[in-house]
């Protein structure tokens, strides 16, 4: 199936999908949202190039396999929840902030980087299943 | 004591499972990966074990979180040691994979889901906080799941849809008890539960809960009337996969039974009971399943249910004799079934079938491998001085001084058919002379094996082998350390004391 | 609210039994989902419906005493649907596989495991 219509759209939601996502993300911490909702956002959006495109157009985009974002993810998390540990001999997952907030990021601080390793695991995942689900069938 | 070290056998398993993600398309460094990790993990876990002897319970609020309202990760004696055990049978199993598991396998990452299973596992053990229970049996039966259909031949297809079902439902009724346990508590810590379930009023209502929470880990620890998923799927899998689960997998729900049981619900009489009477009949169609099979890992799936009701008969009982009988069992009885699956993994390998009708003259070809292996299989019954003789003493007096005649019964009839199983296996496989063996013109039979694949089918049996000797000739020194856990158990003021310092410090 | 909840779980519930109990290998599966959706709604249920009452102590206070939104069985139903998710696909993979190994969704047909030597 092939529709011109989705298809010029996916090209234009592909981009909005991921900078919504990465929103979704950064306002997780105090407000509905955060890295689990961000990366299925944003792998919605790859799905949907999918769809429009077939899926070795959007392997093709995606240029690394979306298993490696899985280790990706983990280690980014684990080294956030493992910095407080480390460094600051405080418990593990210890949350560490910057003392002033960034602009348009905000206050950054571990449990970000927790929630982008998330995002990532997500990503990753929900890719990897989607993508084996429509090679076996 | 507060300690960082707690939580160190989880990250640690976790660390190597990302270190082997990385090398996803390098089986050869992911070998050197898992084995060299799990030595280290080894020495941390010793390392968590002497600490928790000497300071006592050790806890970390994840997050930095106080107590009831974080998750916290508590490590009592008992914890401390079922990681230690655990790390040891993962060293054995990760060695043993090396030469069993191909290579076909280990690309669809065999080992790197192996360690988050493991990571699973010291997190389940570990945890004092029983929705992060549920969530590590999760993680535990995803990585079961893959591992059970890693090949994705047909019986193992077939066994997996078996398993995954029970084992699914068994998640959802955890889930389910825990869900009415917050309801009626408003906790999810274990040690406040300990305090809030004592105060609840409807009495009724906790006892539901109770057999909500019975009715989950009996699925997983395989008992009566729930056991049916175990013998339809632990013997398709490759063997080091089967003596994972063989030794673990039960023994976890057999462990979240005792934890719970101990510490958040109070003795009650009609779950004793309950539990009584599911045990003894677990026991006793266990060992009349065992009866009956021909294939050796059916055997072995049989004698793990019929176990497993030798230390939830012992949680029925609920005194500290029993308990500690309970613990010391389960410290033996990990160590041999993991090395029981590896020891068929070992004779379908040199003879090439599973039957015990067609193995045969073991003791003829290779006598000094039948002594090794003799080791393991009587550990199993219990022959003294051997490792499953000492905590059967204990279970034997509790089942006499303070259970009754029924749980008596129950125990000598699983021992004189695990005996008389075993002695069948034993005269089957090893002194019968070897008539009808398979002809397979495509198989690797042991005699092809090189050197260094023999060793590395060898070391871990001998290994494990080494540590049940070790159980049986320091079987007072593992006496002492089960009657300090089944001290904690009973009186779990002390666990509740370090896990909320300020809470018990206001009902005083 | 707390009614029509009560029904909606012991319905879901059912449901998923009886799908459970089913021969067909896809609706086990369906019978799986609707027991784990049952499931978080009795969560839900249990840790008490508030609406519009965030638990926010007043400056002056040490506890809160009057019914608040707890945010707790929220986040447990938000793990067990995530950890649902991943086994859902995980179960739809499998089965599938299990249907090109048997040419068959009649779980009785599930039963030719035997010793093969």
């Amino acid at each position: 199936m092939k529709s011109i219509i989705l298809k010029k759209a996916s090209d234009y939601l592909l981009p909005l999908l991921l900078l919504f996502s990465v929103f979704i993300l950064l306002r997780g911490h105090y407000l509905p949202g955060g890295g689990f909702v961000g990366g299925l956002i944003a792998s919605i959006a790859f799905v949907l190039h999918s769809f429009a495109n077939g899926l070795n157009e959007t392997k093709h985009l995606l240029r690394i396999h979306p298993g490696f974002l899985m280790p990706l993810g983990l280690s980014v998390s684990l080294l956030s929840g493992l910095y407080p540990m480390v460094i600051k001999k405080e418990p593990f997952m210890a949350a560490q902030w910057m003392k002033e907030p960034l602009d348009v990021i905000g206050l950054v601080g571990t449990p970000l980087f927790f929630d982008i390793g998330v995002y990532l695991v997500v990503v990753g995942v929900s890719l990897t299943i989607i993508f084996t689900l429509a090679e076996v069938a | 004591m507060t300690s960082n070290l707690v939580i160190v056998p989880v990250l640690w398993q976790f660390l190597i499972a990302v270190a082997q993600m990385f090398s996803w398309f390098n089986p050869r460094l992911q070998r050197k990966l898992s084995v060299s990790g799990n030595v280290i993990q080894v020495l941390i876990a010793s390392w968590l074990l002497t600490e928790v002897y000497r300071q006592g319970i050790l806890t970390m609020n994840a997050g930095k979180w106080p107590a009831p309202f974080g998750i916290v990760f508590v490590s009592d004696t008992f914890s401390a040691v079922l990681v230690l055990i655990t790390s040891i049978s993962g060293l054995a199993v990760s060695l043993f994979s090396l030469a069993n598991i191909v290579e076909a396998r280990m690309r669809f990452g065999y080992f790197p889901i192996m360690h988050l299973l493991f990571a699973g596992l010291n997190g389940a053990f570990l945890t004092g906080d029983i929705f992060n229970l549920y969530v590590w049996f999760e993680i535990i039966i995803i990585s079961s799941f893959v591992l059970l259909t890693i090949g994705g031949e047909k019986p193992q297809l077939e066994g997996a849809v078996k398993y995954f079902t029970l084992n699914i439902l068994a998640s959802t009724i955890f889930l389910t008890a825990i869900g009415v346990l917050y309801g009626l508590a408003g906790t999810l810590n274990m040690a406040d539960l300990a305090l809030k379930v004592a105060a609840i009023p409807n009495k009724g209502l906790v006892e539901v809960t109770a057999i909500l929470f019975l009715v989950g880990f009996g699925i997983k620890s395989a008992i009566f009337p729930l056991y049916f998923w175990l013998p339809a799927s632990y013997h398709t899998p490759p063997a080091a996969i089967a003596a994972i689960f063989g030794g673990l997998l039960t023994k976890l729900g057999v462990y979240a039974m005792l934890r719970v049981f101990t510490l958040v619900f109070f003795e009650d009489p009609i779950i004793d009971t309950l539990m009584i009477i599911l045990a003894g009949l677990t026991i006793i169609t266990g060992s009349l399943g065992a009866m009956v099979q021909t294939n050796v890992r059916k055997i072995f799936s049989y004698l793990i249910i019929s176990h497993i009701g030798y230390m939830v008969i012992a949680l029925g009982i609920h005194t500290e004799l029993a308990v500690t009988g309970a613990v010391f069992y389960m410290i033996h009885d990990i160590v041999v079934k993991t090395n029981l699956f590896m020891v068929s993994g070992l004779l379908y390998r040199v003879q090439g079938t599973h039957h015990i009708d067609r193995l045969g003259g073991f003791y003829q070809y290779y006598p000094r491998l039948s002594l090794l292996l003799a080791i393991p299989l009587f550990s199993l019954v219990g022959v003294p001085p051997l490792s499953g003789f000492w905590p059967k003493i204990d279970l034997f007096k509790a089942a006499y001084l303070e259970g009754g005649s029924f749980i008596t019964i129950c125990l000598a009839f699983g021992t004189v058919i695990t005996l008389l199983v075993i002695a069948r296996v034993w005269a089957e496989v090893f002194w019968r002379p070897a008539e009808n063996l398979p002809e397979r013109p495509n198989f690797r039979f042991w005699h092809l094996f090189t050197l260094a694949e023999k060793i590395q089918y060898i070391t871990p049996i001998a290994l494990l082998s080494a540590v049940s000797l070790i159980i049986a000739f320091r079987a007072a020194d593992v006496h002492r350390i089960s009657q300090k856990i089944a001290s904690e158990l009973m009186n779990p003021k002390n666990y509740i004391q370090t896990v909320l310092p300020d809470k018990s410090a206001e009902q005083q | 609210m707390e009614i029509l909840l009560a029904i909606v779980t012991g319905l879901l519930y059912g449901a998923g039994l009886f799908m459970m109990l089913r021969r067909s290998m896809v609706k086990l599966i369906i019978g799986l989902i609707l027991i784990g959706n049952g499931a978080n709604i009795l969560i839900f249920l249990l840790g008490r419906i508030a609406k519009g009452k965030p638990p926010i102590i007043p400056a002056d206070a040490k506890v809160l005493t009057e019914l608040y939104a707890d945010p707790v069985p929220q986040a447990l139903i938000l793990t067990a649907i995530v950890i649902s998710f991943g086994l859902q696909a995980f179960a739809i993979v499998l089965f599938k596989k299990v249907y090109q190994a048997l040419h068959s969704d009649d779980l009785d047909t599930v039963n030719t495991i035997d010793d093969d030597l």
